[in-house]
């Protein structure tokens, strides 16, 4: 249980996806302009990542490591298909933000015009595909952690555009430069959020 | 269709990426590999003209299959042909190139889940014909290599103190030997490519009127 909580921890707050890797940059930017959509786009990453690194952990374990294929058949114990795994991860994510943006576009539709092309390009998302391609480096050991991971990244993901967000809407009130408005000062803003968040780096649990 | 094929909308949509509909500046598409390229030149060279190529083929084979495609399959279709686009890229890149392409690293492969490609394909290519298409990947790339460029000319410059992997500030300048410049180490770091992309929009921004945001 320690275990867990500790990697949720980090996955959230010193391994940030957007502040330590610089991942899903581009919806971060262009979604953050009022709480409310921002948060339908976090709660979606979230839930994409929560199935996306379970389904990759097993998939990766069971279908592409070296020797994975054993329970299939002994002779397959040399088999290293691990080469595959950007093909395989990649789709997997597709099909899951395919099936996301249906379930969205029924249940809510007001979500589905707002969020507009950034949901079927949470696809190509770089911290989902960097979430699986993470999970596999680290080495797991079980999928109740990947899928911890998974979360705690989600989580740290929505952290980081819900707080961007709250910033930029207090900014409508700010006289900023003219020029600088909007999308400027958005990416310094996230320049000094990411200095912050860079002392996070060196805490261990 | 009679449309020849240098036109002055296709040479439109070659020059308008570079400028006023930038794929980074504007329309806030791929900035991930922007941050984490830019630290050298050739290396940002390189990813530049690796994501001209993939952007402009995609556009191309997806416009050609645009008819056939379901739309509710696009996705994966589009990622399938954009993956195998760049397994290719990523192979001629070791082939020839070595040196750089183990620099990229991981980068080559992010290609897949560069914005700038899925945001052509699902706003241009799907509903228009293939030699546009292609022109606007081409010119979409282009967009992306200058900004490339100009961030990692001054990353490099400022933070390593060479251009192109020449020395530019002498050794005898530096403190170590005796002189009086030190490198800015943040400019190595990932949120001075930020900054540097907000100062380029401020610029770009204020040349040009139209892009301001109310």
């Amino acid at each position: 249980m320690e275990n867990l909580i500790n990697i949720f921890i980090r996955s959230v707050f010193i391994d940030n996806m957007i502040f330590a890797y610089f991942l899903g940059m581009c919806s971060y930017l262009a979604v953050s302009k009022t709480v409310k959509t921002s948060t339908g786009l976090g709660v979606a990453v979230i839930f994409v990542m929560i199935v996306t690194v379970p389904v990759n952990y097993l998939l990766n374990k069971y279908l592409l490591l070296p020797g994975a294929l054993t329970w299939l058949d002994e002779s397959f114990a040399t088999l290293d298909l691990s080469f595959l795994s950007f093909i395989m991860f990649i789709a997997v994510i597709a099909s899951i933000v395919q099936l996301v943006e249906m379930v969205v576009e029924k249940y809510s539709p007001s979500l589905y015009n707002a969020l507009g092309i950034f949901l079927p390009l949470i696809a190509v998302n770089c911290a989902i595909l960097g979430g699986s391609l993470f999970m596999m480096e680290r080495e797991y050991e079980t999928v109740t952690e990947a899928t911890v991971f998974g979360f705690g990244s989600g989580v740290g993901w929505f952290l980081a555009i819900v707080g961007i967000a709250a910033i930029r809407e207090k900014l409508k009130y700010s006289n900023i430069p003219k020029p600088l408005r909007g999308l400027g000062i958005a990416f310094i803003l996230t320049g000094l959020m990411g200095i912050a968040f860079m002392t996070f780096m060196g805490i261990k649990l | 269709m009679n449309d020849p094929w240098f036109s002055a909308k296709n040479l439109k949509l070659l020059t308008e990426p570079i400028n006023s509909k930038n794929p980074i500046t504007v329309l806030v598409l791929g900035i991930c590999s922007a941050l984490a390229v830019t630290v050298k030149m050739k290396p940002a060279f390189v990813m530049a003209v690796s994501v001209m190529i993939v952007t402009a083929f995609s556009n191309l084979i997806i416009s050609l299959l645009r008819n056939t495609i379901p739309n509710r399959i696009r996705i994966i279709v589009q990622l399938v042909v954009i993956a195998a686009l760049v397994i290719l890229v990523d192979e001629i890149l070791k082939a020839y190139v070595y040196d750089v392409s183990k620099q990229l690293s991981v980068f080559v492969g992010l290609i897949i889940t560069n914005c700038i490609l899925m945001g052509r394909l699902e706003a241009f290519a799907l509903g228009n014909k293939p030699w546009p298409s292609f022109v606007d990947g081409i010119g979409n790339g282009l967009g992306y290599g200058v900004i490339l460029i100009v961030i990692s000319f001054f990353r490099e410059l400022l933070g390593s103190g060479t251009i192109w992997g020449y020395r530019v500030i002498p050794e005898s300048y530096y403190i170590v030997n005796g002189g009086f410049y030190e490198n800015n180490g943040m400019m190595i770091l990932p949120p001075m490519a930020l900054i540097l992309v907000g100062v380029i929009i401020w610029i770009q921004r204020s040349r040009n009127k139209q892009l301001i945001e109310e």
